[in-house]
């Protein structure tokens, strides 16, 4: 546990969070006890082992999933003391996600995608941001290609352009080069830096690629659901 | 604002993006059917009663034994309805040489407001073969009288000649051949004549308590009309009544009551298969969304965002689907009126809006009702799905959208058959079916599976695909089944139905009545007949007696004060008829018809008589016959098939119990058209004998049988139209696992060939047990409603079992392989990237 810099806000914090699941007669601990805190402007890398409990972590401090016991406080609100609705929300106004398997709705163009967070908060104008943060990620030309239209690194940039429209606090990414190449994986994680120096974001990514979480200002891992200093 | 545009965007998205094809077919389709039956039904229904109307002469009639107050024309004239008077009564007509009595019709300008006058223009003694006929153009002018064949042999009158009516004196100048009248029947029906309603006065003959019959014809508007009877209906005085056609012909109400039934069950099928087809497209479009939703609520949706989201959706999308279906609709009904007209020649009037408000609303009942439940429930979707795939909805929402599906389908059906009973058959039928076949399903799927081992490599893996699926199997299979199940009771049923009516109204179907048949005259007719090398009718001896009393008790019309109908029937005298075997247009359905020799007086009552008076089995009547009384008691109840135009009674007895009374006697027999001197001849030879000419009446039921048989077939294309979109569905439901499969299995080495050989193994199966429930359900549904709703002798068919097992089988294997031919053609690489 690290404070960087004291002029630094707290953003995300957690609290004894423990989150176990029964698989038949069985009790499986996935994560024991995390405590953690995490400062604006960080990026942190949660890397470990396959089943160390990564994206487990991910989700509970997303509030996708809920925990067995512990807290996950998101600037200073419990968000498991808000009931699912409000933490969608909240999700909706401070934090934006990058996928593995880039979760594009594949019914969408580049554009509508990137659009619907902006139309979900009901921003009036949700065309000339998506506009910009597609030119932005190199895909001005490709505005109305779908999902299957495009490469597997173009449809990530998409996502990171769809994870950067509402202008969130904190980025979280799960995996967000598994499913690329080395070549297109760089380019992606310059991406992602770069926009995270722009909007000043907060970025908590779980990741196996050690030249990502060598660019992170902090690196966490888990070995067997364990945090480890 | 923008809150309603989200909604309407994700629509027009999923529509670009083909998400929404099988769902909007499957609605197009039943509103479609819906209101092509329904547009055309209505169309038929009217030009129906308008052409049956011109028996009446009008569309309503209100007669009266008393000049008829001013102010029913006045309520006609405010609702624009056309009013036209008539004043009928009997009186002699003398040349000076002879006399006849005659039913005089003195009428106003306008008469008839619906149908023609048609004239003779035959002389005296010419050929009666081929008359030739033209239709009057307007009335008999003052002065003059126009009279019918009758009073034209027995006065031996020629065109000219002047004829004294009263104290006025009238030149003959037309010879009526056919003229419309509501009491085209047993009554009324000596020599009739035709004056101008203006030279009524000068006839003196009508005073106060004269025995006239005063009518207004009433026609326009069917609203207006329909307007007036509830208008009138409250206003009439004993004296007085409204009759329709329905009222006046009852096998006209018979058979159009049964081919609208049939067209609704029609039109009903196609429903039921569209109400498949969604509820498997529905399972598809929340299967695909699922992802979607999951990365809306990570982006921070809320579940009223996206309840309010869907909400709205499947609303607009439902009132787009139907819109276009309605549009669909009114051109193909327009389609089928052009090609009906043609072959019927009958001019259809243009219907209402209705049908369309109809299809709106069953093309909603139908999308929500099926969709709602798992559409809303997609709102619950873990935004943890983002993260982990495996996570997922429970089957709750699936299932309760299956029942609420169900329900609204029920409602649907007992509200649009029209029918408590037809409605109920139906509902049960396809909910007993859809347990029965979901079980079976189940069973035979895990008895398939079980010996999938001693099958050869295709079935095998067939087999294990099926089972692996099974819940997606059992719902395909249930689904397919019930859509053939429709699709072959209707085959069924409508086989039976064409055929029955047919059998019911041959093209030599009685078309000629006599009446007032003398008992001295019984061998003189027939030595007649057998001169005129004609066979011999059946001669039924009838005897006339007013009810007189109930168990004892005096019958008054009062009694019936509240039924006009009733009251007219207590009025007027039965006709009582006796007969040792039942006729086969004869049915009884209480009671038991006499054998040997009765001991005690019985009697047998049509059910429609012994409803309207009141009368139950066991019940004693009284009949005042000539004076004396004749007591009996009800041992039957019978049900009469009054569209078969032979001659039948509402009141029968056995032998041996009437023959004292003075009894006269009727029957009925085919002329054909070019045979018309016969009637002439007998006119002649027997001048009391009343001869009536139903051949209009059979005319227009056999055109309406063509028109409604021709309409079943046209309609039946949208029938089959919708099993097709419930096979669209049935496939497209496991089109993209079949993707999924077929990169894996194609990415392990196995070729295209394979994959096929195995997937049709698959279709097979399914087709087979589709076919096999449908064959059942047909034959036990086909049975029921045939026999309990449209009253036709069902015959068993065990072609339908070869028929519906095969059709499932090539059905479903061939639209499975072109269904899947894309999923076998994308190159594994692409489907397993996507995977991830």
């Amino acid at each position: 546990m690290s404070i960087d810099n004291q002029s630094k806000q707290l953003v995300l914090r957690t609290d004894a969070l423990t989150k176990q699941v029964t698989t038949g007669e069985q009790q499986l601990t996935i994560l024991h006890d995390i405590n953690l805190q995490i400062m604006s402007g960080d990026a942190v890398a949660i890397i470990g082992a396959s089943g160390s409990g990564k994206s487990t972590l991910l989700g509970l401090l997303a509030g996708l999933d809920l925990p067995t016991s512990g807290k996950v406080h998101l600037n200073s609100v419990d968000i498991f003391a808000l009931d699912e609705d409000d933490r969608a929300a909240l999700r909706g106004k401070i934090m934006g996600f990058v996928f593995q398997s880039f979760q594009l709705l594949p019914a969408l163009t580049a554009l509508e995608n990137v659009m619907l967070p902006l139309e979900l908060a009901r921003t009036p104008d949700a065309e000339t941001p998506a506009k910009r943060l597609l030119e932005r990620v190199g895909l001005g030309q490709r505005l109305n290609h779908y999902p299957k239209q495009l490469s597997g690194g173009e449809q990530q940039r998409v996502a990171i352009a769809r994870a950067f429209a509402t202008n969130p606090r904190l980025l979280l990414a799960d995996e967000p080069t598994g499913n690329l190449d080395s070549a297109n994986g760089t380019q992606i994680i310059e991406l992602m830096f770069e926009l995270n120096r722009e909007h000043g974001t907060t970025l908590v990514l779980v990741t196996h690629d050690e030249a990502l979480s060598r660019r992170c200002s902090r690196q966490i891992r888990l070995v067997d659901g364990r945090l480890i200093h | 604002m923008y809150q309603i545009k989200l909604p309407f965007q994700m629509m027009y998205r999923d529509w670009r993006a083909g998400e929404l094809n099988v769902l909007l077919l499957a609605l197009i389709i039943a509103v479609s059917g819906m209101v092509t039956v329904g547009f055309f039904a209505e169309r038929v229904e009217l030009a129906l009663a308008r052409e049956s109307n011109q028996l009446l002469g009008a569309d309503l009639l209100l007669i009266s034994s008393k000049p008829i107050p001013e102010q029913f024309a006045e309520e006609a004239n405010q609702l624009n309805l056309k009013i036209s008077w008539l004043t009928k009564f009997p009186s002699m007509i003398s040349n000076g040489e002879g006399n006849l009595l005659t039913q005089i019709k003195a009428v106003t300008e306008g008469y008839p407001l619906r149908g023609r006058v048609h004239l003779s223009k035959r002389s005296p003694g010419g050929s009666v073969s081929q008359p030739q006929l033209q239709t009057a153009n307007g009335i008999p002018p003052r002065g003059t009288i126009w009279i019918d064949e009758k009073v034209m042999t027995q006065l031996e009158l020629q065109r000219g000649d002047i004829v004294d009516v009263g104290a006025a004196q009238l030149t003959v100048t037309e010879l009526i051949a056919r003229e419309p009248d509501h009491s085209v029947g047993f009554i009324n029906m000596g020599a009739r004549a035709m004056i101008n309603a203006d030279d009524l006065e000068a006839t003196g003959l009508i005073q106060e308590g004269s025995r006239a019959s005063y009518q207004m014809l009433i026609a326009g508007e069917i609203d207006s009309v329909k307007q007036f009877r509830d208008w009138a209906k409250k206003r009439l005085a004993n004296y007085q009544r409204l009759e329709g056609i329905r009222d006046a012909r009852p096998e006209i109400k018979a058979a159009l009551q049964r081919a609208e039934k049939f067209l609704s069950l029609t039109a009903l099928a196609s429903v039921v298969l569209a109400a498949a087809a969604i509820a498997l497209a529905v399972r598809r479009f929340t299967q695909r969304h699922l992802d979607g939703c999951a990365v809306m609520r990570s982006l921070g949706a809320s579940q009223n965002q996206l309840l309010f989201l869907y909400l709205v959706y499947f609303i607009g999308f439902g009132l787009i689907a139907s819109g276009i279906g309605c549009l669909i609709g009114f051109g193909a009904q327009q389609a089928l009126t052009h090609w009906l007209t043609d072959i019927v020649e009958t001019d259809l009037p243009w219907p209402s809006g209705l049908p369309v408000l109809q299809g709106l609303l069953i093309g909603l009942v139908l999308l929500l009702g099926f969709a709602l439940p798992p559409v809303l429930n997609l709102r619950s979707v873990p935004a943890l799905r983002v993260l982990r795939r495996d996570v997922g909805l429970s089957n709750f929402h699936s299932i309760a959208g299956y029942l609420l599906g169900l329900v609204a389908l029920s409602l649907l059906f007992i509200w649009k058959a029209q029918d408590l009973k037809l409605g109920l058959y139906v509902v049960i039928g396809f909910a007993a079916a859809i347990v029965i076949f979901g079980c079976l399903g189940w069973l035979l799927i895990g008895i398939l599976a079980s010996i999938r081992h001693q099958a050869g490599g295709a079935w095998r893996y067939g087999l294990a695909s099926i089972r692996r699926r099974s819940v997606s199997s059992i719902l395909q299979a249930v689904a397919l089944g019930l859509g053939l199940m429709a699709l072959l009771i209707l085959t069924l049923i409508q086989d039976d139905l064409v055929k029955d009516w047919h059998a019911s109204l041959p093209p030599e179907a009685p078309n000629h009545f006599l009446v007032n048949i003398q008992a001295d005259q019984l061998q003189p007719l027939q030595e007649f007949f057998q001169h005129h090398a004609m066979e011999q009718p059946a001669m039924a001896p009838m005897v006339r007696g007013r009810l007189v009393q109930i168990n004892g008790k005096k019958v008054s019309t009062k009694n019936y004060s509240d039924d006009l109908h009733a009251e007219r029937h207590i009025r007027r005298e039965f006709n009582l008829s006796w007969t040792s075997e039942l006729s086969l247009d004869n049915q009884i359905v209480q009671g038991a018809w006499w054998q040997g020799d009765n001991i005690e007086p019985e009697l047998s009552i049509e059910e429609g008589i012994a409803a309207t008076i009141r009368v139950k089995l066991g019940d004693v009547l009284t009949f005042d016959i000539a004076g004396s009384h004749f007591t009996a008691k009800i041992t039957s109840i019978r049900k009469v098939d009054w569209d078969t135009f032979r001659v039948n009674f509402f009141v029968l007895v056995p032998p041996g119990l009437l023959e004292n009374y003075s009894a006269s006697y009727i029957t009925s027999f085919y002329v054909p058209p070019s045979d018309l001197a016969v009637i002439h001849d007998l006119v002649r030879a027997f001048p009391n004998i009343l001869v009536v000419d139903v051949a209009l009446v059979i005319r227009q039921v056999q055109q309406m049988i063509q028109q409604v048989s021709q309409a079943i077939e046209f309609v039946f294309v949208f029938t089959v139209l919708a099993g097709f979109a419930v096979l669209y569905a049935a496939i497209a439901a496991t089109q993209d696992e079949r993707i999924q499969e077929a990169a894996i299995f194609r990415a392990l080495g196995a070729k295209r060939e394979q994959l096929s050989r195995a997937w049709a193994a698959e279709f097979a199966i399914l087709g087979g047990l589709a076919g096999l429930f449908a064959s059942a359900g047909a034959t036990a549904m086909g049975f029921a409603i045939g026999k309990h709703i449209l009253h036709l002798e069902y015959t068993f068919n065990p072609w339908i079992w070869v028929v519906g097992i095969s059709t499932g089988v090539i059905g479903v294997l061939i639209a499975g392989l072109l269904g899947t031919r894309s999923a076998l053609s994308t190159p594994p690489l692409l489907t397993l990237r996507k995977l991830g």
